[in-house]
């Protein structure tokens, strides 16, 4: 063939040339969509330029969140798998996902933060700079997550928060670069206010045990901000520090503060160890106790102690009752894992499906057109209904749970440990965009 | 908020939580002013004791023994860390024991999360000392009760070998000149097998006492640890005495501190020590000129 092209008078100059055209002609329909003119921002396109993306994922795997913070990995792991084989979970969500995103490979790096954020930014900037990751995650502390935010916008890579529950994370330390699924400190407040003072009656005393740092600052004000408005008083508000190893003088002044209601704001091995020693020093024989922001794994480790105890979370295990897309994911976790996902496990995976999603709708990963596809507000399904992330904050609206403790005799399986008693819709939920201080800073 | 039954209530709280802080820290301080050895590991062995004795518990449903199998497991722990590795540290810069004590003591939490996983595991405390006591003045845990009673016997018991016997002797002759007692003809490296063991042993006699207290987990030692060098800098580095006076004094800032202010408590603590230190450098108990 060759030799007959040069035999009819083309040069081999030529057919190199020709061969050259065709081959790169017939490329061009596969080329992804990034191939386009963007400028190079972040680790964009460096880091999405061969045939994988990689995202670097940082959780507390030791101190005081090392159980949440390895349930919410598993979350992790099973969307990147899902992602990249397509699974039919994944498509409900992210309906143009078929294996990867974008047709890349997703790859991942984890790295323990203990909850620390110097460690955990440390992690991800080396993740930036050695894997070019395209996306970060992590969380499981407010304080990471506000940390990460900053090192987001600084290095223009997406961060798709894990769990975080502070007002600030979308409020006055948001980022252009951040998104927030999960609920948080108002959202929690509002949702189960009524609800307590539905339950316990109004112009009732407080106290409150509260993590000295973003997180329970802000859910405690958010707490007695609208408990307030019900004639609730604050008796006294116990701050500890994160992993205190002891509660007993804290707890001390509780019982002796004449409070109606223990307001438990700690969270991980922290909202164990002090329940655990209410119990012992009779506080909760004294006052009821409500756990605002619902700390994955608690119930199980208390052995009990929260039964007829009031939360507010992300998810449950038993809304696959009412919502399809919560079975098939609760089915697919307890296969890999043996076990019942708790909600930082669905934080993890739907976070991530929403990242692909848009993505998809960008048909790059460039982070200012994937930002935009984000910010059009599009109505997402997720696993407890639909949801929309809101423009001027980057914050999920999504409904909050109001779960129940149950009785020992009334709990059908080892893991039944809560009643769903309500679903409270996002809308109206949330402050306005702008009531914590957020200004979202630049594109690029 | 500041009233008399609460600050009656936070003494005595300090008091009950001193005694434990003076137990684990007497185990540290007799290891560093005998062996010249600063035992980074020491939390990490107490988080094994208690771990230790959770086990011992899960297969005899009895406290005493978990009590006993926490002890002694972390007792020959420490016998054989002396033989196999610290022995070989006794001639190197004391930065060098800092780090193979801190390396050892990652490698025991890393071993205790691999078989256990982070979760926290319970032990409850015995049924005789389970339950609320009504001390007039004040509700108050009954086995935390008990935990002041318990360490003080064991307190009593380590003064008695210490104070009492040839053994303590030559440890506390050991802690004052160790080239001295060596060229005296006692074995002294066999002293110092022993005097670790003992150390360790009273970090997991504390470990598994607290376990009804705390739930475990394996980083429980960790946050111990920091109080422990708190209340042994204050006691004074080597004194059993001092691991004592420390430990009261550090319960009682900790407690007491948290009736004003709760957030100020540790840094009360440190401030204390802080205080020590530039007027007493070698500690409230602690002799001068001891290396």
């Amino acid at each position: 063939m060759t030799d007959y092209l040069i035999r009819r008078g083309l040069s081999r100059r030529g057919l190199l040339q020709t061969t050259a055209g065709l081959i790169g002609g017939s490329m061009l329909p596969a080329m992804p969509a990034f191939a386009e003119d963007k400028p190079a921002i972040g680790t964009y396109p460096a880091g999405v330029s061969g045939s994988t993306a990689f995202i670097g994922i940082s959780v507390p795997r030791t101190g005081t969140y090392a159980v949440q913070g390895e349930d919410e990995l598993k979350g992790y792991q099973l969307a990147i798998e899902h992602i990249n084989s397509g699974h039919d979970l994944i498509k409900k969500i992210s309906p143009k996902t078929s294996k990867g995103v974008l047709g890349k490979e997703l790859k991942f790096g984890v790295a323990d933060s203990a909850a620390k954020p110097n460690e955990a930014v440390q992690a991800q900037q080396r993740f930036i700079s050695e894997n070019k990751a395209i996306m970060i995650t992590g969380g499981t502390s407010s304080a990471v997550a506000v940390a990460l935010n900053k090192l987001a916008q600084r290095e223009k890579v997406i961060f798709v928060c894990g769990i975080s529950g502070s007002n600030d994370t979308t409020g006055k330390d948001c980022v252009r670069y951040g998104f927030r699924q999960n609920f948080f400190g108002q959202t929690a407040a509002a949702a189960i206010g009524p609800v307590m003072v539905r339950e316990f009656g109004k112009g009732k005393k407080a106290a409150y045990l509260t993590p000295d740092y973003t997180y329970g600052h802000t859910v405690t004000k958010s707490m007695q901000d609208f408990l307030a408005t019900a004639g609730w008083t604050t008796v006294t508000n116990q701050v500890a520090p994160l992993g205190a190893p002891d509660y007993s003088s804290y707890l001390l002044n509780v019982a002796n503060s004449g409070a109606d209601v223990l307001i438990n704001v700690n969270w991980g091995h922290d909202a164990v160890l002090s329940t655990q020693q209410a119990k012992q020093f009779g506080v909760l024989d004294k006052m009821k106790l409500v756990v605002p922001y619902q700390v994955p794994f608690i119930a199980r480790e208390t052995g009990g102690l929260m039964q007829g105890v009031y939360a507010a979370t992300d998810y449950w295990w038993t809304l696959e009752d009412k919502f399809p897309l919560a079975k098939m994911f609760n089915e697919a976790f307890e296969k890999k894992y043996g076990y019942k996902p708790e909600w930082g496990a669905e934080n993890a995976y739907v976070s991530f499906a929403h990242w692909a999603h848009m993505c998809e709708q960008a048909g790059s990963f460039n982070p200012p057109d994937v930002i935009k596809a984000y910010e059009k507000g599009e109505t997402l399904p997720s696993l407890v209904g639909d949801v929309h992330y809101r423009p001027e904050d980057h914050q999920c609206v999504r409904p909050v749970i109001i779960v129940k403790g149950k009785q020992q005799k009334d709990m059908k399986n080892k893991e039944d440990w809560y009643d769903v008693v309500e679903i409270v819709p996002g809308e109206g939920l949330m402050q306005k965009p702008d009531a914590f201080g957020c200004h979202l800073g630049d594109y690029s | 908020m500041i009233s008399w039954p609460n600050l009656v209530s936070q003494l005595f709280n300090g008091l009950a939580l001193g005694a434990l802080l003076a137990l684990i820290s007497s185990g540290l301080t007799i290891i560093y002013g005998t062996l010249g050895v600063l035992n980074l590991a020491h939390g990490a062995m107490f988080m094994i004791g208690g771990y230790a004795g959770f086990v011992a518990y899960q297969y005899t449903e009895s406290f005493i023994i978990a009590v006993i199998a926490g002890s002694l497991f972390v007792m020959l722990l420490g016998v054989a860390m002396e033989r196999v590795i610290i022995r070989h540290f006794y001639h190197r810069p004391h930065e060098d024991q800092l780090l193979v004590t801190f390396g050892l003591g990652i490698c025991f939490v890393e071993i205790i999360r691999l078989i256990f996983s982070s979760q926290s595991q319970l032990v409850p405390p015995p049924a005789i000392f389970q339950g609320i006591t009504n001390l007039g003045f004040m509700f108050y845990p009954t086995y935390r009760l008990a935990v002041v009673g318990i360490v003080a016997i064991a307190l009593g018991a380590l003064f008695i070998i210490l104070y009492r016997t040839r053994l303590g002797m030559i440890v506390r002759a050991g802690i004052e000149d160790s080239v001295m007692v060596d060229s005296l003809g006692i074995n002294v490296y066999r002293v110092f097998m022993v005097v670790f063991g003992i150390g360790a042993m009273a970090a997991g006699f504390a470990g598994i006492v607290n376990a009804p207290v705390v739930s475990l987990t394996p980083g429980i030692g960790d946050d111990i640890l920091v109080q422990t060098f708190v209340v042994v800098v204050i006691g004074g580095v080597g004194s059993f005495p001092g691991a004592i006076l420390g430990g009261l004094i550090a319960g009682e800032i900790i407690s007491v501190t948290s009736m004003f202010n709760p957030g100020y408590a540790y840094v009360m603590l440190f401030a204390v020590m802080t205080l020590v230190l530039v007027v007493r450098p070698h500690g409230l108990l602690g002799v001068q000129g001891r290396e």
